[in-house]
This record gives structure tokens, C-alpha cells and sequence, in this order.
């Protein structure tokens, strides 16, 4: 695999690691250790930095205005932008477009227009309703909410749990069961949170400072026929399509923080002394550096091969999985050895580590916990489909 | 924990503050009546965390604020914003006190009961 960079991709590395250091770091030194936005003046000085650099909209294609960049590019980005505190779940604090439901792109042109055209412009924020109390890394099965046909309405009962950013979403997709047991039950429906039975119940508070969860409750809630998202049972593939491609380059968020925090040990170990000597002319200091820089090397060579081949057009399903399960777990164990050899000062507050780790323990189950990852992986293997 | 705060008032003033430590976390703050004026944070920038800021509070009571009650909580940016939107549910609007707060920044919450 060719790792080596074109020239293209070194300037825009170049210029997002720039905009990084002087606008985003400076930032947080006035912003809580847990912040994870700006006020809306300040993100729109932001977005105009990014607009001019000619990044905004990362994740949108570029038929609909974004930036023709492929997914290796995207993932050198990924890594640059999670480099400072916030980096992992608000990197630049959503300067350079937040995410965007993918889904939405298979909308209808009226669907679009409605829904679509105003998120991309920034004027609409949508949510992603899948996850339930029942589960969330087996949605196809674990979905219990229900869609009732009642003429040419829908009528939505039931919960969903762990649901980022729906109390200040106009709009979501919501995935509801309007058929028998399995993925072809499923159902996708664009929800408008205004709506009478549409109820953000309370807030989830977890591990995570940034995009907090929300549980939502569905009372009687009325969709009309025409925002079903896709075809009726076809909501499994809707959002299960989201996701290979999405876990790299939230594998390659992961690495830019355990290269930063790498990169902040390393620098620790050899201006701090103890008994007459800095750390890293201690052997115990060392191989944890050591581990550190295979941790990164081992996970960022997947992450890049799980991209190019998403690049070429081959099949990555199983190169994704692994990209994530790794660069997950690896940057955890970067960010606790870094944290370890800052001694007190990594738990404090005042150092960006005591965020990283917290929010890098969730990274091993969101998206798919480790262990789903390797079902994935295996079943490729085994040529097996899910049972 | 429910969504909306349901501890029973103590008296602001500094015999109270003496079992308040300077954890991190929210408060809230109400008049003799009992309502709430103002709904506050104790975040990482604060020098005393919650005692700190109830401190604050005696020196310069907002709205007439004569009562408090404090949660310990480390995830206290989500729950501040939980315990605004639910009061904003409630009332329509947000405790009289806070006008550092940017409703901009706030989402709707339609918490039960």
C-alpha cells in the first residue's frame, strides 16, 4: 500500500493543522474543559474560515456543494481536526460542517427540499433515531417502536434511547417497525420535532461532555405517508449503509487524539525529573512510549487501508470493522499510558487527557462496540450471514 | 436521578455552606415564596466549585434569591442544560436570574409529569 502523500493532500493537511493551532487551541483556553460549542457568532467566523479554505461540508458530496475530496483525504482531516480538547465528538467545534444524515441524500426532490437543502445550508439540525432501550447494535431486530398505517398517515408509538441532539433537532429520521420481525420490517420516517406526540423525555448523562444523549418518547406521534425515507421495510439498508463508511474516518478522529496525546507524553517524559533523572531515561517510561508509537503505526495502517479500498470501489465492509476495532482500542490504551505518565496532572482538568480518556472509553462502544466489530469481522470470514 | 430537581431548600446565607465542599456541579436558586430565579453551574473554571459560587450568591443574592439546594455532578454541563430546558418547559421561559444564559444555545425538552 502506497502511504506516501500527494501534494495536494500535504497542503490541505498543512492548512487544516494551521487553522487547529491558531484558531481552535487558542480558543479553549477560555472555554470550560467541557465545552463543546462555540456561541453562534464564533462558529460563524469559523465556517467562514473553513468556507474559504474550501472544507466545509466534509461529509457532503459534492453534487450538493461539498468538497470533492475522497475518504483517505477525509480520514488525513479527521486527524488533524480532533487534535485539541473537544476534537473527539466536537472537532473544531463543528467548524467544518457537522455530520450529516447520509441518509437523507436517497430523499425525494421534495423530501430534499424540505429536509435536505436547509440542513446543508446550516438553517435545519437533524437527529438519527435508531438505537432503543431494547439495543442499538442489532437494530434490525432490536427495534420495537411501531408504525400503524391509519389512511395516508403513519402512527408512531414507542422509545429510542441514546439519541444524539434531538431536543435541538428540527427534523430526524426516525427507524420504526411497520412490518414482521427482522431487518425487513424496518422502516425509516423523517420525524419533525414540532409535531404533537414527539416528546424529548429527559437528557442521558454519560461519560461523554460533548453531543449529549437524549431519550425520546413517540405518543400516537402522526407521519404522513410521503416522509417515509426509501421504500416501506427498506429502513435497515438506509441506515445500515451509513455505517461502514462512517466508522473511518471516526477511527481516524480516534488516532489524531492518541497522536496528540502521544505526542504531549513524550514531551512530559523529558522535561519532567525524578529522583535525578527525567522520566525517559527510565526504561518502564520507555516501552510506554514505545507501545504508544506501535498503538498509532498498527491502527493508522488500517485505517488508511480500510479508506483506499473504500477509494478504489472494492468491498470494505470487513476493513472498517477492523479499521474501528482497532484504532479504538489502541488509542484507549495510548490515552490511559499518557495519562499515566503524566502522573496527577493527566487526571486533572486542566490537562485535555481527563476528557480524551472518558470520551475515548465510549468510542469502544459507540458505533458498534469492539465485540460487534468482531461478529462483523468473523461472519466475512466465516462467509456467514448474521443468525 | 429525576429531570427536574427535587431536593428540599436550605437557607442561602453561610451556616449552610458549611457542608458544601467544592465539588463541581449544579444549583438552583429560589425566593422565600420558593421559586426558582436562577438555575447555576459550578463548572471547572470555577475556583471553589459549588461553594464558590453559592459564596457569590450570598454576597450578591440575584433576584432576591433567599434559598438553595446543590447536586454534586461531574456531567454538570448536561445536566444544566437539562435543568433549563425542563424549566423552560414548565414556565415558558427561562428563571429571571439567568440572563447569562443564551437560549440559542438551548434545545426543548418535554420532560413528563
Amino acid at each position: 500500500m502506497d502511504m506516501a502523500l500527494s501534494d495536494e493532500q500535504r497542503i490541505i493537511i498543512d492548512m487544516v493543522r494551521r487553522f487547529v493551532r491558531e484558531e481552535i487551541v487558542p480558543l479553549e483556553d477560555n472555554l470550560d474543559p467541557d465545552a463543546d460549542e462555540v456561541s453562534p457568532e464564533k462558529l460563524a467566523e469559523l465556517v467562514g474560515k473553513t468556507r474559504e479554505m474550501g472544507l466545509h461540508g466534509l461529509d457532503t458530496p459534492p453534487e450538493y456543494g461539498g468538497p470533492d475530496i475522497d475518504l483517505v483525504t477525509r480520514c488525513l482531516i479527521a486527524i488533524e481536526c480532533s487534535q485539541h480538547r473537544a476534537g473527539l465528538y466536537a472537532p473544531c467545534y463543528n467548524a467544518f460542517g457537522g455530520a450529516r444524515q447520509a441518509q437523507l441524500f436517497e430523499a425525494t426532490e421534495i423530501q430534499k427540499d424540505k429536509y435536505l437543502y436547509p440542513m446543508l445550508r446550516g438553517e435545519k439540525k437533524a437527529f438519527f433515531g435508531l438505537s432503543e432501550p431494547s439495543g442499538g447494535s442489532d437494530p434490525g431486530r432490536a427495534i420495537q417502536t411501531r408504525a400503524v398505517r391509519a389512511g395516508d398517515h403513519w402512527v408512531l408509538n414507542g422509545t429510542k434511547l441514546w439519541i444524539s441532539g434531538a431536543d435541538r433537532a428540527d427534523y430526524g429520521l426516525v427507524f420504526a417497525r411497520t412490518g414482521g420481525p427482522g431487518r425487513g420490517g424496518v422502516t425509516a420516517f423523517i420525524v419533525e420535532t414540532e409535531w404533537e406526540g414527539f416528546n424529548v423525555r429527559r437528557v442521558v448523562h454519560t461519560l461523554r461532555s460533548a453531543k449529549y444523549a437524549t431519550e425520546i418518547q413517540l405518543e400516537d406521534l402522526r407521519v404522513p405517508h410521503e416522509n417515509i425515507l426509501g421504500k416501506e421495510g427498506g429502513g435497515f439498508a438506509i441506515a445500515n449503509d451509513r455505517l461502514s463508511r462512517q466508522r473511518v474516518p471516526y477511527s481516524a478522529e480516534c488516532l489524531g487524539v492518541a497522536i496528540k496525546a502521544h505526542e504531549m507524553a513524550t514531551e512530559y517524559s523529558k522535561i519532567r525529573e525524578t529522583f535525578g533523572a527525567p522520566l525517559s531515561h527510565r526504561q518502564g517510561i520507555q516501552w510506554m512510549l514505545v507501545e504508544n508509537e506501535i498503538d498509532i503505526r498498527a491502527a493508522r495502517l488500517l485505517v488508511f487501508d480500510a479508506a483506499a479500498k473504500a477509494d478504489r470501489g472494492e468491498p470494505f465492509r470487513t476493513e472498517s470493522a477492523i479499521a474501528k476495532l482497532v484504532a479504538t482500542e489502541n488509542s484507549f490504551r495510548v490515552v490511559d499510558r499518557s495519562m499515566q505518565i503524566h502522573g496527577a496532572l493527566g487526571v486533572a482538568k486542566d490537562m485535555p487527557l481527563e476528557r480524551w480518556f472518558r470520551e475515548m472509553r465510549i468510542r469502544r462502544i459507540g458505533e458498534g462496540p469492539s465485540e460487534v466489530q468482531k461478529h462483523v469481522i468473523a461472519r466475512d470470514i466465516l462467509n456467514e450471514s448474521l443468525r | 436521578m429525576p429531570v427536574r430537581m427535587d431536593k428540599p431548600w436550605a437557607p442561602l446565607n453561610e451556616d449552610s455552606l458549611k457542608i458544601i465542599a467544592s465539588h463541581l456541579g449544579v444549583y438552583q436558586l429560589a425566593n422565600d415564596a420558593g421559586d426558582i430565579v436562577y438555575i447555576g453551574v459550578a463548572d471547572a473554571r470555577t475556583l471553589f466549585g459549588l461553594k464558590g459560587e453559592l459564596q457569590k450568591a450570598i454576597a450578591d443574592p440575584p433576584a432576591g434569591a433567599s434559598q438553595f439546594r446543590v447536586e454534586v455532578n461531574m456531567a454538570y454541563r448536561t445536566r444544566h442544560a437539562e435543568l433549563l430546558e425542563a424549566y423552560q418547559h414548565d414556565h415558558g421561559d427561562l428563571p429571571v436570574a439567568n440572563t447569562d444564559i443564551d437560549s440559542r444555545m438551548l434545545g426543548r425538552l418535554r420532560p413528563a409529569g
